[in-house]
């Protein structure tokens, strides 16, 4: 089995544990910043073992998990300011959460359920894009868009190694290349695309090089360590913000988990690759960066966890308490100004219904 | 009042609505310095600024995607597709987000999107400059489509379409962009969404068409002076005005349609399935059709052979009267 190694090329640390370069200080996280970092970690990291488990009993749908992806989430987050913009794939489901959006929402959406739409005004946050890279260039548009009113926010994407083979991320990215938009590409390369590794994606050496192509500067990060991530985004929303346009960021990991709730990676992966790589997954190697500065504390540890329990707990009890949609809502939502026909089709619905 | 082009009366109505609103911005390929390769959007970036008729890189599905991201910021984007057959990149973007996205906000974010093209044969190009694709759009849900015949309409269904808070796709006969002329409403002219329009009124049969194919219905009701001939120019595919055509179909008893685009699944078979539904105890004879055939449209040599002609309806009428 093939072995996909992440090319070290300019893979820029912070957490020293893995290179043996030492820990790193991030100018301007104090440490309230870095539990704050913390603590939405655990937050996405309970999000997403609770809903593997909560799929396994037959609680939420086909769930896309995103274990060890965290760091990426979180780190890139932090860097950003309430009013920038959000435009997640379906491995960002749960980034809400860091937004304030009820778990009950998130929820719902992977339970199928219309509780599960939101309006990306009430966030900053676009919906889910379930299909690979074409909300790229709505985050293009959305930059562009602030930055012709001269608002000061900017925005973020993420997508996978796979996307950048995609037709929109290319248009996206040069979109905004060629109209300056503040916007951060975040590509979240765990070296698979479902079963695809990702030097069967590209011959490029490193997703990052992609960048020049786009006249936009490329950054490599590990994609396990939260405040890489973290110093790579701020980088980026500095320049966006000054009007230097959109930056590539990649973050390379390792996809240790499966794809989704629906694919079983032992017919592809090295598994012993995967076992290795989790010994060194994003929220561990973070809570050793916390404990060798002194900073957490196992009391602390504990209070966090049990906070992200409690509120996954509830958030599901609330999803589950959701009422059955009405059939009403096939019509209601597609058009400002519905045809007299999803009247006359409702009707004779309802008929049927009895 | 003015005797307009159809390509003027659409540059009219931009000026207009630009003016009018300043959050709506039209991009495309070579809309701005060109003013478009057919110049309906001329004038536009030297009166209302680059930003604001803006040329975009050559890439269909960007623009469309770029404009579901300008719409949340706040932004009212006019997207030309420089050609029908061009605009195929740009489905991915229509049917994956744009018809999608406001049911997936819960209803509570508004896309109000143009896209706008010119189609149709007819006019000696090259191959993929003479589709008629209209189906694709119309098929796809939470998208409106609209298509002018006259300048008038040409104006005031793009008005309505900048002023919709829904995505409207308009397909313009580019074989009339200058040969049709009419009067066209000086101002602000809207023509609403889901209204026909009765183009010439008779007893004996129904010509039902739209876009391009109402100049050959025309042509075709001069020759047949021994019927009293009725027209119904559809001009809104999406939303329909279904009242219209069963009031016409219960009026003539007869229904030929006529469409340039290729036969299987186009609209004229929603057409004639609507009749089929709802009109059978008005009708004297079945409802035909008169369309393109389902081949790639050819080279222009042999055009004129593909699309639907005067001749082909006159046929298919004195076919119906014989029944």
């Amino acid at each position: 089995m093939a072995q996909v190694l992440p090319a070290e090329r300019d893979l820029r640390r912070v957490i020293g544990d893995v290179d043996g370069a030492g820990d790193r200080e991030v100018e301007g996280l104090g440490e309230q910043q870095l539990l704050d970092i913390y603590r939405s970690l655990i937050r996405l990291r309970t999000y997403d073992e609770r809903s593997v488990v909560y799929h396994r009993q037959g609680r939420i749908g086909t769930y896309a998990i995103f274990w060890n992806h965290e760091a990426m989430q979180a780190g890139a987050f932090h860097a950003l300011e309430d009013d920038d913009w959000i435009f997640p794939s379906y491995r960002e489901s749960a980034i809400g959460l860091l937004r304030g959006m009820p778990p009950e929402t998130v929820l719902s959406w992977w339970r199928g359920h219309p509780a599960g739409w939101w309006n990306p005004e009430d966030y900053r946050l676009a919906s889910i894009c379930v299909p690979i890279a074409t909300h790229i260039p709505h985050a293009a548009g959305l930059a562009w868009g602030k930055k012709l009113k001269g608002e000061r926010a900017c925005a973020i994407a993420f997508f996978g190694d796979g996307a950048t083979s995609e037709g929109a991320f290319h248009e996206g990215a040069n979109f905004a290349g060629v109209t300056g938009a503040p916007l951060v590409l975040f590509c979240n390369n765990n070296g698979w695309a479902i079963s695809t590794p990702v030097e069967a994606q590209t011959r490029a050496q490193t997703l990052a090089d992609k960048a020049v192509g786009y006249g936009m500067p490329g950054l490599r990060v590990d994609g396990t360590d939260v405040l890489a991530c973290y110093e790579a985004t701020r980088e980026a929303v500095v320049r966006a913000r000054r009007g230097e346009g959109p930056t590539f960021i990649e973050a390379v990991s390792y996809r240790v988990a499966p794809h989704a709730t629906a694919d079983d990676p032992s017919a592809y992966i090295d598994l012993e690759r995967v076992e290795e790589e989790k010994k060194r997954e994003c929220v561990g190697r973070f809570e050793g960066y916390l404990l060798r500065a002194g900073i957490l504390h196992d009391d602390l540890v504990a209070s966090i966890l049990a906070q992200a329990a409690d509120e996954m707990r509830e958030g599901i009890k609330k999803a589950e308490a959701e009422p059955a949609a009405d059939v009403e809502l096939l019509f209601s939502n597609a058009l400002v100004d519905p045809p007299a026909s999803f009247g006359s089709d409702l009707a004779e619905l309802r008929g049927t219904l009895g | 009042m003015a005797e307009r082009s159809i390509v003027e009366a659409i540059n009219d109505c931009f000026h207009v609505e630009l003016e009018r609103d300043a959050s709506v911005m039209v991009m495309g390929e070579d809309v701005g310095r060109a003013g478009g390769v057919f110049r309906a959007t001329a004038g536009l970036r030297d009166r209302f600024g680059p930003d604001r008729c803006f040329d975009t890189p050559l890439a269909e599905a960007g623009i469309l995607g770029a404009a579901v991201g300008l719409c949340m910021a706040g932004w009212r984007p006019v997207c030309e597709m420089q050609y029908d057959a061009f605009s195929y990149p740009c489905l991915d973007q229509l049917i994956t987000h744009v018809g999608r996205y406001r049911w997936r906000t819960g209803g509570k974010m508004e896309f109000p999107i143009v896209v706008r093209m010119p189609y149709g044969g007819g006019v000696r190009a090259p191959e993929l400059h003479d589709d008629s694709p209209e189906t694709y759009y119309v098929h796809t849900p939470g998208v409106k489509v609209a298509i002018p015949s006259t300048p008038a309409d040409a104006k005031g269904l793009l008005a309505a379409a900048i002023r919709d808070p829904d995505p409207v796709v308009i397909l313009e006969p580019k074989l009339h962009y200058r040969t049709t002329k009419g009067e066209v409403p000086d101002g602000e002219h809207v023509v609403p969404l889901g209204k026909a329009r009765l183009a010439r009124e008779g007893d004996d049969v129904s010509l039902v068409a739209y876009g391009s194919m109402v100049a050959v219905c025309e042509a075709a009701a001069d020759v047949l002076d021994d019927v009293s001939v009725e027209i119904l120019d559809i001009r809104s595919l999406k939303p329909l005005d279904e009242e219209a055509l069963l009031a016409s179909a219960a009026k003539t008893g007869r229904a030929v349609i006529v469409q340039e685009a290729p036969r299987t699944c186009g609209f004229a078979a929603e057409l004639a399935a609507i009749l089929a539904e709802k009109a059978m105890l008005d009708l004297r004879g079945p409802v035909l059709r008169v369309t393109g055939y389902d081949v790639p449209y050819p080279y222009w040599q042999i055009e004129d052979a593909y699309m639907p002609s005067p001749e082909r309806v006159v046929a298919a009428v004195r076919r119906l009267l014989e029944f």
